[in-house]
């Protein structure tokens, strides 16, 4: 992808800028006539040849959002990250529908940062449920200028006019919206109130939003080597480096350091001391070289002595003896449902069932790690990198800088995966930093594995206190769910927070989940913040947040209720979800409510025929269901987890993956299916195969020789259905990860009568299961 | 100084000779689509061919490489068009994309080996190469499309 074309053009920044704006950088366009099959000749400036051009004046822009050339071209400008989702052309699918635009004409030009986008933030599953309404408004208005010019050009009224496919048709006489643009040069743009106003298509009209037979935009570039991702960014003088990373995350200061082994490597430069204004990267030392090659082995070199933050000792267990020590405590938290009768319930209750989950840290490891380009060009920063979020990093790096927001921007790139790694843009500040102590210079930092995963903004472990009251007739008169955990956007995003029913500001990703949509009485949800986990790493947003984990908590205690209760765990969970009171739903996001998760979990019973099936020794299905991440943006998602438990090694094969998803209307069915897969899959990995453990204040793995996420040969079978829906369309990036692990560890219970509350489960926790049992 | 051949044609460097090969394809020659992961040869990333074996580029000296041939997902289709590429669009591999080429040059490799691979082939071959966005039932799937297509299987392919 040519993003680097810039370098080329004019020395006036401004006037770059003015024509980048349109010239984008165009996906569908990179295809094998712009590839080469071999190197140009050879030097560390190579950059990447976009060969096409659209003309600089000329072109329509009825909204920011898109604009059509004179040539027919439509340009949709994404400010969402691409970064695995095919986001771009699900969104683009969007507004060229509504604009009954030939998709064929159509290009995606993913944006750099300007205030007139917004909020810049890929994340939370969020993207088709936010951009939804926008693209199709600016769809719509694309259609109306379109159909009055075109009238116009054809001597007629815009109600003789039919559109589809680019072309304005009337009374047998038909242009193209390039003709519109280029012959009558229509200039009626809309604002938001405007727009709002304009007619949407029904649903029944739809020919892309659903269309399962368009390809995702971004694939072909990703199977030919021309993607261009962050770490791939050049230009003409940059300088490779890599952070000789502190021992601890927070509160390491440099002694001294030593650089006489560093300097017999070739192509070391020097190092640099960070300090950071903002205070997010910390005791940082940065070696720069010639080469990453030489980068990599100066750093090695390199000999820094730090005085250690206070964190130097901290283990995961202490974090979660805190974390449980916080749950004890009455005082503390925020109260998300506080509803009255809580206590009363709880002590007059006839029986209460109280457990305790445990899940542990679990490390990002998107494969391309954090990295950045960075230098300052006529008194502009640029950051060239991969990102998630870009309307949370750039006042932090105007802090560390201590520049106006203004002389930073932020040029977009596509991600080697995000999970929510990227949302955190902290790695871009010591590139930055790097720059500025080099008067601009430019500077490409690249971290190794081993020190991303150091620097790490991983998933909290935690620690949820789960308690039931029932009364003499075994019905359920309350329940209290507590979970103590890292927040990350209290870190990262205070501003972000919500607000609690006692007034109180509350991560929403670090008890989302908790506050489920079964009718249990008189509820209540606390969550607590872990302040030594805060102190020890810098929590990280994981893909399902913290669905990924309440999960574990709400959806393994409910079949264990269901088991004590002598109840089929699927049926049990259907006579809770009666959608009455809070959980009836509202629209245009939650449109009834907890039906819509008990019609998923009866089509899953349906399809993996439940409680009908005879399966081998030691084999067993087990369910789980969630509203996805958030209350506000519910997608109804079931699992049936079809497991077999080896008693001699303890050894849990998933044998397949039964997955029925009510997510309102799919705009994209197989990229849908695509989330779907590698959500679940992430689900399992984190069930099963990967998690890390803090040692010392650091998360002890450094690679893959001892962290192991799923490969290839644990993936089992799966079966991924949508129930048809005309709802607004939710997220489909997490939801899948959300109820893989207790539907594992339910079926593990149903297979070998073991149940077990600390995720992941391993093979030595199912023999100590065996062995109790 | 140490020459080689890269996709095609002859290419001389002078680094040190202890400079991964990933490094030299990356910053000296400037082909791209050859991915940095883990850095110890266990994420399958950075895989290349050497004489038509897939080889995980990170952890290859470039002094082993004199007078080697090399093939990098950029060259082995100049239009782009290997039939394993076409599947991999055809079933809509990628995600992020960011192992894919490296995939891509392991199933390419492992088709040589097993034309008509077992689901146990593919894992065992495909074992090393790390999907982090977890394509993996895809990556199968396209394997088996691909030697298909390969064989003539009108059924399949």
């Amino acid at each position: 992808m040519g993003r680097l074309n810039r370098f080329r053009l004019g020395k006036d920044g401004r006037r770059e800028q003015a024509s980048l704006s349109r010239r984008g950088f165009l996906v569908t366009s990179l295809g094998a006539g712009v590839m080469f099959g071999f190197a140009r000749p050879s030097s560390a400036n190579q950059i990447f040849p976009l060969d096409r051009s659209l003309p600089d004046d000329g072109a329509f822009e009825p909204t920011i959002w898109c604009s059509i050339a004179p040539d027919g071209e439509i340009t949709v400008n994404i400010i969402r990250a691409e970064m695995g989702q095919h986001i771009g052309t699900a969104l683009a699918r969007i507004i060229a529908d509504e604009m009954e635009a030939d998709w064929s004409k159509v290009r995606i030009n993913y944006v750099d940062t300007d205030p007139k986008w917004g909020l810049m933030v890929t994340g939370g599953s969020w993207s088709v449920w936010m951009t939804w309404d926008v693209f199709r408004q600016a769809g719509a208005a694309t259609r109306t200028a379109m159909v009055e010019e075109g009238a116009r050009l054809l001597g007629t009224t815009p109600d003789k006019c039919t559109v589809a496919n680019s072309i304005v048709s009337a009374g047998g006489k038909q242009i193209s919206f390039g003709d519109i643009v280029a012959k009558g040069h229509p200039s009626h743009s809309f604002t938001p109130e405007e727009m709002a106003k304009l007619p949407l298509k029904p649903a029944s009209e739809r020919r892309l939003i659903g269309n399962a037979e368009l390809k995702a935009l971004d694939i072909p570039a990703k199977t030919n080597g021309t993607a261009i991702y962050g770490i791939d960014a050049k230009v003409e003088g940059m300088l490779y480096a890599r952070p000789k990373m502190p021992p601890t995350r927070y509160g390491s200061k440099v002694r001294s350091v030593d650089d006489t082994d560093a300097k017999k490597i070739k192509g070391y430069v020097r190092y640099l001391l960070i300090e950071d204004p903002s205070e997010v990267v910390q005791g940082w030392v940065v070696v720069l070289a010639e080469s990453y090659s030489a980068a990599i082995r100066a750093t090695d070199a390199l000999k820094v002595d730090w005085t250690p933050g206070e964190t130097i000792h901290t283990s995961e267990r202490d974090i979660q003896d805190r974390g449980r020590e916080l749950i004890s405590n009455k005082e503390g938290g925020v109260y998300i449902f506080n509803d009255d009768g809580v206590d009363q319930a709880f002590s007059s209750a006839h029986t209460v069932m109280e457990q305790e989950y445990t899940c542990a840290s679990v490390l990002h490891y998107q494969l391309e790690p954090t990295n950045a380009l960075a230098f300052e060009k006529d008194g502009v920063y640029e950051i060239h990198a991969g990102n998630q979020w870009q309307s949370l990093i750039l006042p932090t790096l105007a802090k560390s800088l201590q520049v106006p927001e203004s002389k930073v921007i932020l040029r977009s790139y596509l991600l080697g995966g995000g999970f929510g790694r990227r949302l955190n843009g902290d790695y871009m500040i010591p590139a930055a930093l790097a720059s500025k102590a080099l008067g601009g210079k430019p500077v490409k930092l690249i971290l190794t594995r081993s020190d991303d995963m150091q620097f790490d903004s991983f998933r909290s472990p935690s620690v949820q206190r789960v308690r039931m009251a029932f009364d003499s007739s075994d019905k359920i008169t309350s329940m209290d769910y507590q979970a103590a955990a890292g927040w990350p956007t209290g870190v990262m995003a205070e501003a972000f927070m919500e607000k609690g029913v006692d007034g109180k500001p509350y991560d929403q990703f670090a008890i989302a989940g908790g506050d489920h949509w079964y009718e249990v009485g008189a509820f209540r949800v606390r969550a607590l913040r872990n302040d030594l986990a805060e102190k020890t790493f810098r929590p990280g947003w994981l893909r399902s947040v913290s669905p990924g984990w309440t999960s574990w908590g709400v959806e393994c205690f409910l079949d264990e209720v269901a088991h004590r209760q002598k109840k089929d765990p699927a049926q049990f969970r259907l006579e809770l979800l009666t959608a009455q009171g809070r959980n009836k739903g509202q629209a245009p996001d939650s449109v009834g409510g907890a039906l819509r998760q008990a019609a998923v979990v009866r089509r899953l019973m349906e399809k993996v025929n439940w409680g009908k099936t005879t399966l081998p020794k030691d084999t067993a299905m087990g369910l789980a269901t969630t509203a996805g991440q958030e209350r506000g943006m519910p997608t109804w998602i079931g699992c049936v987890a079809q497991v077999h438990v080896d008693r001699s090694t303890g050894v849990v094969t998933c044998q397949k993956l039964t997955i029925v998803v009510d997510a309102g209307t799919v705009v994209d069915p197989d990229g849908a299916k695509a989330q779907t897969e590698g959500a679940a899959l992430w689900g399992l990995s984190m069930a099963l195969f990967e998690n890390t453990e803090i040692v010392n204040g650091m998360p002890v793995d450094r690679n893959l020789n001892t962290y192991t996420p799923l490969r290839i040969a644990d993936t089992p079978e799966m079966d991924i259905e949508f129930l048809p829906s005309t709802e607004k369309p939710m997220g489909l990036g997490e939801p899948g990860t959300t109820v893989v692990g207790p539907a594992i560890g339910n079926a593990i219970f149903n297979a070998v009568g073991v149940r077990l509350r600390h995720m992941p489960v391993r093979p030595a926790d199912v023999l100590r299961g065996l062995q109790n049992s | 100084m140490t020459t080689f051949r890269l996709n095609g044609r002859e290419v001389t460097v002078d680094v040190p000779g202890d400079t991964p090969l990933l490094w030299v394809i990356r910053d000296e020659v400037g082909l791209t689509g050859t991915k940095f992961g883990c850095g110890i040869g266990m994420c399958g990333a950075c895989t290349i061919h050497i004489g038509g074996r897939a080889t995980r580029s990170c952890v290859t000296p470039i002094s082993a490489a004199e007078g080697a041939d090399i093939t990098t997902i950029e060259g082995i289709d100049p239009e782009g068009n290997h039939p394993v590429q076409q599947v991999w669009r055809e079933i809509q591999v990628p995600q992020c994309g960011y192992c894919q080429s490296g995939q891509i040059m392991q199933a390419i490799s492992l088709l040589k080996d097993y034309p008509s691979p077992t689901d146990e082939e593919i894992d065992a071959v495909m074992a090393g190469s790390l999907c982090r966005c977890m394509t993996y039932i895809r990556i199968r799937e396209a394997i088996k499309k691909a030697a298909a297509t390969a064989r003539g299987d009108a059924s399949n392919g």
